[in-house]
């Protein structure tokens, strides 16, 4: 037995360094190590806290933008305002619709968002800011309908969300994405012919971060997302 | 000047100059404004000191093997730290600090400089406490706990982590005055670590999977969507980098490594991976690490770091000081693959010299290029552009405008420009 696995372990070596990080890394294709434990089904629906646009994830409950109020107002104004409208440099959630053209661009919920799942996602894990974890699933299902209605998307203050109607809200700007074009939309970048000589006549300096001068002692400047 | 070049002096102006520093972090923090000039370079320094004269600590004893267990840098480059920009953020708990790039040399960063960047802060992880947890599409749901993964084979691989904000405040034009500040959230380490492609061998992938959900033990409960292809590809989970555990600001006792991609991936104190068939399109995958473009609409899963290089030295916090010889130094790296050229150019880019690289060049890792040069006090546009083995060429900050706008925030890999004036003060600046 002990023979066995100590010609297993170097075989896995062997192999690990033969075919490097993209191969069959541990060398035990269909043959488990044997570590670990079964997850239960209770562990899992523990910490299995995430939900997807098409609504896999959403736990039972329910909740009105009006009930949302109350919970937002004791939570989550202190940061990002009565009507979340943002803080200090705490982020802004609702307002910006039809900006995102502009050039300072309001990235809130309402405005860029795709999917309505991700505020009751976000705020059932991460939400309020350094508590976080401590809602109920109705105080989540009322904060997202609360900031839904804050960004329009509910108009009706008393509408009830939940597990069965959720994945019908539809957000104003779901279809504003695509996915990653880089290698053809820069394709020019491709180009491995670099000029080495006499490349251009005439240098000058365009901009100059004095000008702006934030550099850290300073206390005004741009917010970094 | 002469008297500039001498070794004596050399050494002498270096530690007086130090010393300041290390007082006055925040003089050094706003580099153009510290007080150098390459003229008057000499500081004066106590005769006593020099040569025939014997030094104190060639005489008296220093302290034992054991006065520091784990040890730490010299007194005298106390300034050499990681430093944040206290405007950026609302809280310390979410925020970014930055790597001092200009204070560094080769390839692997000190695991005490890594830049931090946290959501709900730094988790404190008992590690005998700590479990990764493996459900969804799979045959056989598992926990593992750290002495388990102990136990699976291990690699060792040097990946750069670079933050998709790295330079993301430059789109809109030159704002910071420091590479620290333009180009520091990144770092280089040697990690080792199981490849995830054996812990999701373990669970046994249903054939329906195509993406992972990656979720990390921290307050922000941070999550992202991770590609099956790549988490079988490439990716680690490591709990050792440059030889030691990762500190608790790098997800001690466990992390996500996602060679060539976005750190914001690189999930911290991970605790768990579900295994699904579509995206979950969490917060951090549509809110932020979108790249708006001019037109409203916006770049989703936009993962792999591009080409991008910066010179290090001179540069805002490290200005030119003598005349004659000087050493140009920088980094490139790619999230495609291995580095292989680096130009570099004193003139603004009218003509261009191709740098020596030194030291190790791995795939998707930080490389290092120098270029020695005569000074004679003229005035130096510098900036250095990198080539990728794909045949990529870092473009110019215009070109990446000219396609992506400047509302973009992320992957801002444009080429950088250093102004170093006729004193050695260095500035950053765009050129036309």
């Amino acid at each position: 037995m002990r023979t066995r696995r100590l010609k297993e372990i170097a075989c896995a070596f062997a192999v690990a360094g033969a075919f490097g990080l993209s191969g069959s890394i541990a060398g035990h294709a269909g043959e488990r190590l044997g570590l670990g434990v079964p997850a239960t089904p209770e562990q899992i629906a523990g910490w299995d806290i995430d939900v997807r646009p098409d609504g896999v994830g959403l736990p039972p409950g329910k909740g009105t933008a009006t009930a949302g109020e109350a919970i937002f107002l004791d939570h989550c104004a202190a940061c990002h305002g009565d009507f979340a409208e943002g803080r200090d440099k705490w982020p802004v959630l609702a307002g910006g619709l039809g900006s995102l053209k502009a050039d300072r661009p309001e990235k809130t919920i309402g405005s860029y968002w795709p999917a309505a799942s991700t505020v009751f996602d976000y705020i059932k894990r991460a939400m309020p800011f350094g508590n976080a974890q401590s809602l109920s699933d109705d105080d989540v299902y009322a904060l997202t309908a609360f900031l839904l209605n804050m960004n329009e998307v509910i108009k009706d203050p008393d509408f009830e969300l939940n597990q069965k109607n959720f994945s019908t809200i539809v957000m104003p700007n779901e279809g504003g994405f695509y996915d990653d074009d880089r290698e053809t939309a820069e394709r020019q970048f491709w180009n491995a012919k670099a000029c080495m000589k006499d490349c251009k006549t005439d240098v000058k300096v365009t901009a100059t971060a004095a000008v702006l001068d934030v550099t850290p002692d300073s206390k005004t400047g741009p917010h970094v997302d | 000047m002469a008297d500039d070049n001498s070794p004596v002096e050399k050494i002498s102006t270096r530690r007086q100059f130090l010393g300041a520093a290390g007082m006055t972090g925040a003089m050094l923090a706003v580099g153009h404004k510290a007080a150098v000039a390459a003229e008057t370079a000499a500081a004066p320094v106590n005769p006593d000191v020099l040569p025939p004269h014997v030094a104190d600590w060639s005489k008296s004893l220093g302290p034992g093997v054991a006065d520091f267990p784990y040890g730490k840098p010299s007194k005298f480059e106390a300034h050499v730290v990681r430093r944040d920009v206290e405007w950026l953020t609302a809280s310390r708990q979410s925020s970014v600090n930055f790597t001092p790039w200009h204070d560094l040399d080769g390839i692997i960063t000190p695991n005490g400089l890594c830049f931090e960047r946290h959501h709900g802060g730094a988790a404190e992880i008992d590690p005998n406490e700590h479990r990764l947890m493996i459900h969804g599409l799979v045959e056989r749901p598992l926990i593992f706990a750290m002495s388990d993964i102990l136990r699976m084979p291990r690699v060792n691989r040097v990946f750069f982590l670079e933050c998709a904000a790295n330079s993301g405040m430059e789109w809109r034009g030159a704002q910071l005055n420091g590479c620290q500040f333009t180009h520091g959230m990144i770092h280089n380490v040697m990690y080792t670590g199981v490849p995830l492609r054996v812990l999701l061998e373990e669970a046994g992938v249903k054939p329906t999977a195509k993406w992972l959900l990656v979720e990390g033990g921290d307050a922000a409960g941070m999550n992202r969507s991770l590609p099956l292809e790549k988490a079988l590809d490439d990716c680690l989970l490591a709990f050792k980098m440059n030889g030691e555990a990762l500190r608790p600001e790098q997800g001690y006792p466990l992390r996500l490594v996602v060679p060539g991609w976005e750190g914001n991936i690189w999930i911290k104190w991970i605790r768990r991976i579900e295994v699904g068939d579509k995206p979950w399109f969490a917060r951090e995958e549509t809110s932020k690490y979108t790249d708006l473009m001019a037109d409203g609409r916006a770049r989703r899963f936009t993962f792999v770091m591009d080409a991008k290089s910066v010179i290090t030295n001179p540069s805002p916090q490290a200005p030119l000081r003598f005349r004659g010889r000087n050493v140009l130094t920088g980094i490139a790296w790619s999230g495609r693959g291995k580095i292989t050229r680096v130009d570099v150019t004193l003139d603004g880019g009218r003509n261009w010299r191709e740098a020596r690289i030194d030291g190790p060049v791995f795939d998707r890792s930080v490389t290092r290029f120098y270029v020695d040069f005569d000074w004679q006090g003229e005035e130096l546009l510098i900036q250095s552009r990198c080539h990728d083995e794909t045949g990529y060429l870092q473009p110019t900050k215009n070109e990446l405008r000219a396609i992506r706008g400047v509302n973009s925030i992320y992957h801002n890999n444009g080429i950088q420009t250093w102004l170093v004036r006729a004193n050695g003060e260095t500035e950053n600046v765009e050129v036309s």
